[in-house]
């Protein structure tokens, strides 16, 4: 049976058809129709944001803390344009999104009408795919595709513009299951004589590793738990890019945590000295590798990857396998199994003492002392106070970013949002949103800079209008930290444009918003404030003050190759006295 | 072999080969991309290379298949064996792309390219044009007192060679439809 309806009327449906229970958006001209249809239902929920750009980050904490698309609504012009930060942020760490956007009547495209912007023009580096829509027949067919290339292959972002003259009009609702078969099928199961190559070289490896990113977890639950299951079979390390923390956990045994730029000593040697890599749904980020040409220099790699574009991109690879990294492992494990489960273990043995030193090296050590609180003092301490709750964290882009992976322990996937690939600050304080909005009854932090949070604070109004009890955990050190570290090591301590003296009172920030403000700068009261934080039944925004000219440690500086990493406070005292110190 | 033949949807049991022997020599490669025809796909096409750096020779497109709305993208590109094949997985992954063919590596094929050249001139050079169109089989599709337009189809190669000769003899004006290939063989 078709069904007859207008085109605003088939967004609605489609969006509930697709399972859909929230958007996040923001209403104006050229979305009007569809927002009257929204008005006139219950089943999907609205979230109305402060900003575009809100809407998406909002949206890809949803996507990313659910494993679901994140659906936005924006209107045409500055609606969409105010979205492009988003969308590429959702295309870099491959965030399934579908992204819908109003635009001018069709008859009106082209002549520079009031809020007309050329949309699909604009976003198409920026989308994994888009669509302008000019005739209604074609809308619902369209929005079904659009959830289809989301979902598929390498999740991103996909956008849909329509005219508002084509919302007007009426023509037949295509159904999900009547929809046109899409041809994009992306490739999920992997060569098997490869995985059966791999295999061996597993058998045989002496200084083996595993390198997992953000694809074991877009990949779903299944995919970390076969990990989980490969890691402690082969008693192999772990280690995991910022994108892909939680896939295996913290508290595991081979777990030497977050690698790169600011990862830990143990991981970084450890990726240096291996002699098989095993790349799982990562992408050798240049934050990962460093110097490419000195990037572990004897051994062999393996890249799973459902991308055929990621694989030999920036390092060469052995044992190149294209496919979803839930198929491969299960693969793997199964031809692992049948021939044996074996493993070189008095190798292995001896790796592991290998790691063991480095690990001696204790490299995120830092000392609390006086009447100041150090940034990573006040992220152990939120671990410790945290850790039993049902807790999402979400973090801005920075030096708190690098000591959230770092002092942050995650034991399950989709618990940690970060923007990752593009960076970008003022991300975590709408992505919060969306995870609340996601997980009701959790503890959904956000984890930020001073400068960081500022971006998009309008947010917070959001947060109190809709009861999102996010808790806003702002390292406050009046400084770009990051820019003033890289100025520190690298111009001269020149710090130019790097800090704020015009700051906003947070306490009085929050009560002007309606929420609750805490501000706390003595290490003494930190745990109280914490914990009266969690307690607090709505939004709050923490004001933690913390040492000014803390630096993040390790750090590999730009340039340098994995063994060549600053250690910084961790093997002194006084992580500026301690600059330039070369470790090998 | 190309490294890069992943049939999209295909099983486990694709043969492609993807461990790189790459050399860091620039080669010249031309690509078939078999694309939707819909609005914008040539913008993506054309976007990608100028988004990721990477060469433009020559770019032609047509809709080859009406009933289907399928267009046949030939873009000839220079770069190292590794942007070439980072080149086709990037064309490979865009969503209206249904397949890509790297017709240098897959066997032999057939490229032919048609300009246009205006050459003006008289007496001698214009009888010299006119012995030259003859011997590079270029026909005259347009001429006046002092000046003819010959229409040649060859390999790029072969219309630079003319359009050389031309030079001389008053070329004026070139116009070529940039490269189009076919695989040899059924």
């Amino acid at each position: 049976m078709t069904r007859q309806m207008t085109g605003a009327k088939m967004v609605v449906q489609a969006l509930k058809d697709q399972g859909v229970d929230v958007v996040f958006g923001y209403p104006g001209g050229a979305v009007l129709p569809i927002y009257d249809e929204l008005f006139q239902q219950e089943e999907i929920r609205h979230i109305l944001v402060r900003h575009e750009q809100g809407a998406v980050h909002a949206a890809e904490g949803y996507a990313r803390s659910t494993g679901k698309p994140g659906v936005v609504l924006v209107t045409s012009g500055p609606g969409a344009t105010n979205a492009v930060t988003g969308i590429t942020d959702a295309l870099m760490d491959s965030i399934p999104l579908v992204v819908l956007t109003g635009q001018v009547p069709t008859f009106m495209i082209g002549s520079d009408a009031f809020q007309e912007a050329d949309t699909v023009g604009i976003t198409r580096p920026c989308t994994k795919h888009n669509w302008l829509v000019s005739d209604t027949a074609r809308l619902s067919d369209t929005l079904h595709q659009a959830f289809h290339v989301a979902t598929s292959g390498r999740p991103g972002p996909v956008l849909v513009d329509i005219p508002k003259d084509v919302q007007f009009a009426s023509a037949d609702y295509t159904a999900p299951e009547d929809a046109k078969v899409s041809h994009y099928q992306p490739q999920t199961h992997g060569d098997l004589n490869m995985i059966t190559e791999l295999v061996e070289a597993l058998e045989q490896a002496e200084k083996p590793i595993f390198y997992t990113g953000g694809g074991v977890i877009n990949s779903g639950p299944e995919a970390s738990a076969l990990l989980r299951e490969l890691v402690n079979a082969t008693g192999f390390p772990i280690t995991s890019t910022l994108m892909g923390l939680g896939s295996y956990p913290a508290s595991g045994d081979n777990w030497l945590g977050m690698l790169g730029m600011h990862g830990l000593y143990e991981a970084n040697m450890a990726m240096h000295d291996c002699d098989l890599m095993i790349n799982i749904g990562a992408r050798f980020d240049d934050r990962i590798t460093g110097r490419i040409d000195a990037f572990s220099p004897g051994s062999r790699r393996a890249h799973i990857d459902i991308d055929p574009s990621s694989i030999n991109k920036v390092v060469k690879t052995d044992f190149p396998i294209v496919g979803d990294v839930t198929q491969v492992l299960t693969d793997l494990l199964d031809i692992w199994k049948a021939r044996g489960s074996k493993v070189n273990r008095p190798a292995l043995q001896s790796w592991w003492s290998e790691i063991e030193d480095w690990r001696k090296v204790r490299c995120l050590a830092f000392t609390q002392e006086g009447k100041t609180i150090k940034p990573q003092y006040a992220m152990e301490r939120l671990e410790a106070l945290t850790k039993k709750h049902d807790r999402y964290i979400c973090t801005e882009v920075g030096q708190h970013q690098m000591w959230a992976a770092q002092y942050l322990g995650f034991e399950d996937p989709n618990r940690w949002m970060t923007s990752g690939g593009l960076g970008t600050m003022g991300y975590g304080m709408p992505a919060s949103l969306g995870v609340q909005v996601a997980h009701p009854d959790a503890l959904v932090i956000n984890v930020a800079g001073e400068a960081s949070w500022l971006m998009n604070m309008q947010e917070m109004g959001t947060a109190v209008q809709f009861r999102l009890p996010v808790k806003q955990f702002i390292l406050n050190n009046e400084r770009l930290g990051m820019v003033r570290q890289w100025q520190e090591l690298l111009h001269g301590e020149r710090y130019s444009h790097s800090w704020s003296d015009a700051l906003p009172d947070f306490v009085k920030l929050a009560e002007a918003f309606g929420c609750k403000g805490i501000l706390v700068s003595d290490p003494a009261e930190l745990d109280d404030a914490i914990m009266e934080m969690i307690k607090y039944d709505g939004p709050v925004i923490f004001d933690c003050l913390v040492e000014k000219h803390e630096n993040c440690f390790p750090m590999i500086p730009s340039g340098k190759a994995h063994n060549e990493m600053l250690l910084g406070a961790a093997s002194t005292k006084d992580a500026i006295d301690a600059r330039g110190a070369v470790l090998v | 072999m190309s490294a890069l033949q992943i049939k999209k949807g295909s099983s486990s049991h694709s043969a492609y080969n993807l461990r790189p022997q790459f050399s860091d020599a620039e080669e010249r490669h031309t690509l078939a991309v078999i694309v939707d025809n819909e609005p914008g796909v040539l913008a993506r096409v054309v976007g990608l290379f100028s988004g990721r750096g990477y060469n433009i020779d020559s770019l032609t497109v047509a809709e080859v298949d009406h009933t289907g709305h399928m267009s046949r993208i030939t873009i000839v590109t220079t770069g190292t064996p590794q942007i070439i094949e980072q080149i086709k997985a990037q064309l490979g992954r865009i969503v209206v792309v249904h397949a890509v063919h790297d017709l240098t590596v897959e066997g032999p094929s057939v490229e032919r390219e048609l300009a246009l050249l205006r050459v003006s001139g008289e007496g001698e050079k214009r009888v010299e044009a006119l012995r030259l169109a003859d011997i590079f089989r270029a026909n005259v599709v347009d001429s006046t007192l002092d000046s003819f337009i010959f229409e040649i189809t060859g390999t790029p190669n072969k219309v630079d060679a003319f359009a050389d000769l031309m030079r001389p003899l008053g070329l004026s004006e070139v116009a070529r439809t940039g490269v189009a290939a076919l695989r040899r063989g059924t």
